[in-house]
């Protein structure tokens, strides 16, 4: 089929952003949701001021750590889910619509991170 | 007389025995305890969506300036938030250990003719990890 | 203890039944009985229609997998101690088609098992006579994990990726691929990836692991398609930026 050929040549690509996504979540998320979801919201902690964050988020640097903290996570999510969807719903005839809604997600989101991190100079 | 192997169909012939297919569940993933373990792993996916989505919504904020950042907080401050992140973490974590505890699996070091043993790699991930989160913390703390 | 186990056993014959059933033995218990004996007891004494594979009754051909409990086991390995006093229940092996009680059918995995071309592929083959292949300790110890699998199939029953998906080719035939892969002596890796880089060969795999926790023979199926996945992505990205190496 037509559809596959691309897919199968795709694949190794995909699972490699998977991978690089699921390290970069694995090892940055578990801080900056404990830092910002809970301690900061909670007063556990004194929190980031808008000046401050502002400071920090000039330097080109934090803002290429903050691109791919918000970019390689979601394409994990998009390859992770959209199996999820295939093996667990057992819904194999939305194949493409699930593939287009996982992977055009991350990439939407990517494009955001991108324009937002690009804008905020 | 057995059922005949041609070109990956199998050919009926008139004394072959009716096999028995039992059709799996939708709700496979709960026969098993280990099953459910892993449908979780794989559902901590979507929180770690979720707060890059947040993340996202919270430099959106911050370039609109101090009010629109000063009311994005005060949203992280509702408690079903606080609550939505505290379960975020948790599936977050999950997704931690579990991947650092799989990753010697995929990952065959050799050193000087000899396998690494699987407790060093998965070690030196945790290792980096709590270096790393002290690091961020800092940066962002001080 | 008690001196006598209940085994809860399915019962299917295609000429009679729509559906399976299951039938209670009572079997006596002997510390040292393992499920197969059971099974060998009722065969003798109890009920001669029971059928079921079996073999070597001591863990190497492979035949006698079955559900005992809802897990993948060996019979011949699978103590009843482990569950008495409770009744014991057994099934035939789980996602395999049922052609009678406890007999599952086949063909499937020994197609599969083919397909990834389970043999020592060279460029230049040498006559025995011409030498030999070497190999060192280390080079052994690369694949030699993988090796040790006897085709049980407890891993397919365990698999829940196969279960829903029929095409995949699962664990056992992946880890056997790659067996060969890292064996220095071959060279048909190449041809292998063509074979098993496909969304049902090794992407099909989301590294549940339960083949591995189910393997008698401490294989690893599943850390053999994972480390095949590795490969398989160098690859790509070598193929991507070096497209003219050699095809």
């Amino acid at each position: 089929m037509a559809a596959d050929a691309p897919k199968k040549l795709l694949e190794p690509f995909l699972w490699t952003l998977f991978s690089a996504g699921g390290v970069v979540a694995a090892l940055l998320m578990p801080v900056h949701i404990f830092l910002f979801g809970v301690a900061f919201p909670l007063g556990w902690l004194r929190d980031l001021s808008h000046g401050r964050a502002l400071a920090l988020i000039e330097h080109p640097l934090v803002r290429i750590y903050l691109f791919v903290f918000c970019s390689l996570p979601l394409f994990h999510w998009a390859h992770r889910f959209r199996y999820t969807l295939y093996d667990g719903l057992q819904i194999k005839h939305l194949n493409e619509v699930i593939s287009v809604f996982c992977y055009g997600g991350a990439i939407i989101g990517t494009a955001l991170a991108g324009y937002l991190l690009w804008r905020i100079l | 007389m057995t059922p005949h192997e041609t070109k990956g169909a199998v050919q009926y012939t008139p004394y072959h025995p009716r096999w028995y297919r039992m059709r799996v569940s939708t709700y496979w993933w709960l026969w098993k305890w280990d099953y459910l373990k892993f449908v979780l792993r794989e559902l901590s996916s979507i929180f770690v969506a979720y707060f890059v989505v947040i993340t996202l919504l919270q430099i959106h904020s911050l370039s609109r300036g101090p009010e629109a950042y000063a009311r994005f907080e005060e949203r992280t401050r509702n408690p079903l938030m606080i609550a939505l992140n505290a379960i975020s973490l948790l599936f977050v974590l999950f997704h931690t250990i579990t991947w650092f505890n799989l990753a010697p699996r995929a990952i065959v070091a050799r050193v000087g003719g000899k396998r690494v043993p699987d407790i060093m790699i998965a070690g030196s991930n945790y290792v980096a990890w709590l270096v790393i989160s002290a690091a961020v913390a800092w940066f962002i703390l001080r | 203890m008690a001196e006598t186990i209940q085994l809860e056993v399915m019962r299917y014959s295609p000429e009679h039944d729509a559906v399976p059933s299951f039938q209670r033995f009572e079997v006596p218990y002997r510390k040292d009985w393992v499920v197969l004996d059971a099974l060998n007891y009722i065969k003798d004494k109890l009920d001669g229609s029971l059928s079921y594979r079996w073999s070597c009754r001591m863990g190497i051909c492979g035949s006698c997998g079955m559900m005992v409990n809802g897990e993948p086991k060996l019979t011949c390995a699978t103590f009843l101690s482990h569950y008495a006093p409770d009744a014991v229940r057994v099934e035939p092996l789980r996602y395999f088609p049922v052609v009678r009680d406890l007999v599952i059918e086949m063909t499937d995995f020994m197609i599969k098992l083919q397909k990834v071309k389970p043999w020592i592929i060279r460029k230049d083959e040498k006559s025995i006579v011409d030498r030999e292949y070497l190999q060192t300790p280390q080079q052994l110890d690369a694949y030699k994990q993988f090796s040790m699998c006897i085709n049980c199939m407890l891993c397919y029953a365990a698999c829940p990726v196969y279960g829903l998906d029929p095409l995949f080719t699962g664990p056992a035939a992946i880890a056997l691929a790659q067996r060969y892969n890292i064996d220095s002596r071959d060279q048909g890796a190449k041809e292998r990836m063509d074979i098993l880089s496909q969304h049902e060969g090794i992407w099909g795999c989301t590294f549940v692991g339960e083949c591995t926790e189910a393997c008698p023979k401490n294989v690893d199926p599943a850390g053999a398609i994972q480390q095949y996945k590795l490969t398989a992505a160098k690859e790509w990205f070598k193929s991507l930026l070096m497209p003219w190496g050699a095809k």
